[in-house]
Order: structure tokens, then sequence, then C-alpha cells
């Protein structure tokens, strides 16, 4: 039983750790990336200087991540004369724990069976062996539209008790962006749905450690290449980045549904942002690009389409399983940095247009042909 | 009362799209491209060793490619004993519209032809112009411009001063592609 919890500690640290590296990490991958691809260098001017010396540690601008944390701890905590104070104080919060809750369905390992990593642990573990995800549900994926879909409630919420028309403004485009996405991201992964036979999410991973055709990964991007385009263009709009930045349009609404906000509250709003590229990134891992696993990989070792095996030490396949997972993440977040910086923003029309008369239809009969090839191969 | 259609107006210069543009993925596929290739482009020259951008590294780096003409540091301009050739009019000082120039003169009775001399001439960077005009209001050409600016960076407006030691920079007697006095050009010279 206190190994149990141990291990649930343990894993709820490691997600914790991950996801707020993760969005400090990708602020300054952002400045950088979008710096290299114009041909500029980025932020590179915060610095420590080892105490003592005049020696200044520069490190290629990555201290800017906690200059701006400095610099949002100790700045003004504007208070906005509004009349739903709670609301306004509380909508932050609304936007930015269900991003993090919503990783805890999301595997990032294989199966954990700590008694073969060290025997001296085998006393205490026995020969339990732990799925490496914070909860083990069968309804994992439900859980994710759960929590993802909560957001908008307080990005609705952060609008209105702002007291001012511009955040009222970005609230309602927030609010309708996001619902019409939410349906398209739901449908994406209904086909999914069909294929695997089961929205557990490790089960998912584990589908997919297999071939098809005999030589290609069984990843979902092979099985639903349709899917995993429509799903990643509907996860940035949910995310409300560029191209599909509405809500926030600084040339329109200042900064929309969050103009009031000011200081950590602000930098709650931000650090949702970031985050929720990473939570995009390992949801399309998961789903589309075969979880935590390489190619070929399972959880004993490697199971190559020639017929070849190569079987692997446990400890070493669990963290080539983490490593895995993490390389692929950050891979994805690279690549919607990639796409924010390289697309212009959608006039407010076209992405409704966009969500309801291109994707919708695209993603339903992506659904339909997926439905009637399952049918006629008779799973 | 007649129902009015809305006729969206047309534009003579409005984007041809064929049905290939309209599928809106390829081209948005084709921009990802190029921007991911700059990006892999610099990325690659960074992680050889080589600047993968065009940016100068301002405080650490000058830009060499500065005009000849660029109005950059002032330069007191030496006789070739060594002193100042400033007389101390106050004429730069006076022209100067960011009033940045401060000279307190002196009297040298053992230099019978030049008895007033600055004893200090100090420059505020933090404020100056670079216009030109005290290079031109200097009667005895005592005060010249370099290309090079003053590298000065710094978060403290008051230490933007320069006095007149690091003024003094240049000597022109001893500079051999600069001669000095310079001789107007004559026919003379010329063939």
């Amino acid at each position: 039983m206190l190994a149990d919890l141990f291990i649930s500690v343990l894993f709820i640290v490691y997600a914790i750790s991950v996801l707020m590296g993760f969005g400090t990490i990708l602020t300054w991958v952002e400045r950088k990336q979008a710096a290299v691809m114009a041909d500029r260098i980025g932020a590179n001017r915060a610095y420590i200087r080892i105490p003592g010396t005049d020696v200044k540690l520069v490190w290629w601008g990555l201290f800017h991540g906690m200059a701006d944390g400095l610099k949002m701890l100790v700045k003004e905590d504007f208070k906005p004369r509004t009349y739903d104070w709670y609301a306004y104080a509380v909508a932050p919060w609304v936007v930015f724990t269900p991003v993090l809750l919503v990783f805890a369905v999301v595997p990032f390992g294989g199966t954990l069976t700590p008694s073969q990593l060290f025997a001296p642990l085998a006393a205490w573990f026995g020969d339990k062996s732990y799925p490496m995800q914070i909860a083990t549900l069968d309804g994992g994926l439900l859980i994710i539209f759960a929590f993802s879909g909560m957001t908008i409630i307080g990005a609705m919420l952060a609008g209105w008790s702002s007291s001012n028309k511009f955040a009222l403004l970005g609230a309602l485009r927030a609010g309708s962006q996001m619902i019409s996405y939410e349906l398209v991201l739901g449908l994406t992964l209904l086909g999914l749905i069909l294929v695997y036979g089961t929205v557990n999410l490790d089960e998912m991973v584990r589908h997919q450690s297999g071939t098809v055709l005999g030589f290609l990964p069984a990843w979902g991007i092979v099985y639903q290449p349709f899917a995993a385009t429509l799903f990643l263009t509907a996860a940035i709009a949910e995310n409300k980045r560029i191209p599909f930045d509405l809500p926030e349009a600084e040339s329109e609404l200042i900064a929309g549904y969050y103009t009031e906000y000011s200081a950590m509250k602000m930098g709650l709003f931000m650090f949702a942002e970031f985050i929720e590229i990473a939570i995009i990134g390992a949801l399309f891992t998961t789903f589309f690009l075969g979880g935590y696993n390489l190619p070929f990989m399972n959880d004993t070792g490697f199971v190559f389409p020639g017929g070849g095996t190569a079987a692997m030490p446990h400890g070493a396949v669990v963290v080539t399983q983490m490593t895995t997972f993490l390389a692929k993440v950050f891979l994805l977040c690279s690549f919607q940095i990639l796409i924010r910086w390289s697309l212009p923003r959608f006039r407010y029309d076209q992405v409704l247009t966009f969500a309801w008369k291109f994707l919708f239809p695209l993603a339903l009969a992506n659904l339909v042909v997926t439905a009637v090839v399952m049918w006629a191969l008779g799973k | 009362m007649t129902k009015r259609t809305f006729v969206r107006k047309r534009y003579w210069n409005e984007p041809q799209m064929g049905w290939y543009e309209k599928a809106y993925l390829p081209e948005i596929l084709r921009g990802l491209a190029i921007t991911g290739g700059v990006f892999l482009r610099n990325m690659a020259k960074w992680m050889t060793g080589k600047k993968g951008a065009l940016t100068t590294y301002y405080p650490e780096e000058t830009r060499w490619d500065y005009a000849r003409g660029n109005r950059g540091k002032h330069v007191l301009v030496q006789r070739p004993d060594g002193s100042p050739q400033c007389i101390a009019c106050n004429l730069c000082a006076t022209v100067c519209p960011a009033k940045v120039i401060e000279i307190e003169a002196a009297f040298d009775p053992a230099d019978a032809a030049h008895p007033k001399y600055p004893a200090k001439f100090e420059i505020d960077y933090s404020r100056c112009v670079f216009c030109g005009l005290c290079v031109e209001a200097c009667p005895e050409d005592a005060i010249r411009m370099e290309k090079e600016v003053p590298t000065l960076p710094s978060p403290d407006r008051h230490v933007m001063w320069l006095g007149k030691e690091e003024l003094l920079g240049w000597k022109p007697a001893r500079d051999a592609a600069k001669p000095y006095p310079g001789r107007p050009a004559t026919d003379k010279d010329r063939t």
C-alpha cells in the first residue's frame, strides 16, 4: 500500500516537473526559434553574475525565463474596479488547473517494475508493476475532453468579470472558437477509437507498437493521416495561438480576455498557454506517434519487421521510453512554434467558417470512411 | 422599396487562386517548408560555430562598415608637440544644439602664440546628437569626428562623459594616412 502511494507520488512529481519544465523552457525556445527563423540572435542579455567576480553567465539567454518570472512576481497586481471580484480572481486558475490535470491520464512511459530495476527493492514492492501514468483510467480520452473543455469557462469568466469591453469581446470570441474546435477535435479522435477499440490511452499506445503491412510502424498517423492533420489544426485552435489567436488579437483587442490582468495573474494565462503547447504535443504523440515507444519497440525490447528481435534490460527500456516520449513532445512543440511564427492570423469569420465548413465535414467524412472500412474488414 | 442585394466590390489586384491554392493545405506546407528551411540553415550555422544571424552584438562588436563620412566620436586635434589645437573659444559649445560641450579655458603665458587653451574639454555622449555642427563651427580645425562611434553603453547616463584625455586620442602628426597640417591641394600637386 505504502509502495503504491510512493510510486503515485513519484509519478505526480515527475509529471508536474515535466510540465513546468516545458512551460519554462518553451518561453525560451519560442524566442530563440523565432529569432533563428528570422535571421536574428534572440534574447541574450539576461545574465547571472558570479558573486564577487565580473564573470557573467549568459547561457544563450536561458535566464530570460527567470527574469520574466521575477518581473511578473514583483509587478503591480492591478485590480480593476469590477463588480465580480471573486470571478476575476479565480479565472486564471480555472484556465491553468485543467491544463495540468489533462496530463494525469497521458502515459509517459511503459510499465515500471521496481523490483527489476533495483534488486533490493524486491522486498518492498514484490513483483508488482505499475503503468507509467498518474491515473490508469479506462475512460482516459473522455477525461481529456472533459478537462480541456473547462478552460473555456476560465476564459469566459476572465472576459466577463474584467468589466472591459475588449475583454468581453475576446471572451466571446474565445467561447465560440473553442466550442467549434472542440467538436472537430472530438470527431477526429472518434476514428481512432474505432481503429483501436478503446478509450484507454495506455492501451492505445500498446496498439501502436506493432507493424502495419509488415514494415510500417503501426502508429496512428499511418492509420489515420487525415485525422492527424485535422487534430493538430483543431488543437492549435483550441490553444488560441496564431494563426487562431482571435481571442487575444493584440492589434484588435489589446490582449483579449486578459486585458485587465497584470503581474502573476497574467503570467498564469501565459504559462497555461505554454503548458498547453506541451500537452498538445503529448496528446498528439500518444494518439498518432506511437506514444512512448520508438518504432518497432514494445515493453520488452525491439521487434524488427524482418523478424529479428533485440531484448533490452528493463531499466534501459524504461529510460528509452521516457526519453522518447519527451523527445517526441519537444519536436511537436517546436513544430507548433514553427507554425505560430509562419502563418498570419485568420479573420474572425474565416476562423468559424474554417471550423464549420471545412474541418467539420472533413472530420465527419474521415469518420464515415473509417467506419465503413472497419466494417468491411469485419472488426 | 426595392430590396438591394449586397455586391462585393471587385479589386483590380485580387489574388487569382486556382483549386490548388484554395485547397489551403499545400500552400501552408510550402510556407512552413520555407520558414523551416531558414531555421534549419541558420541552426546548422550556429551548430558549426558560425554566426547564423545578421545582427551585430553591439557593445561587444562594432560594425566595420561605417561610412567614411560617418559622424562618430569626437577627436581633439593635436599640434606636433602634443598640445591640443583648441584655443577654448567656446564656439563649438555655443553652436551645439544639445549643449553637451563644456569647456573651461585656462591661460598659459609660456606659449606666446596660443596663450589660451582648454583646461577641461568634456562632452556628454548621453545627449550628443552627432550633428557635426561643432566641427563646422571650429575656426582652428581643432575638433573633428572619426567614423567609429563611442562605445559607452551603460544603464547609467552619468558615466557617458568623455574628457580631454579621451578625446585627444588621435595625433595627426603620427598618422601617416592623415598627414597634418592638411594642406589644401594645389595645381602643383596634381601635376
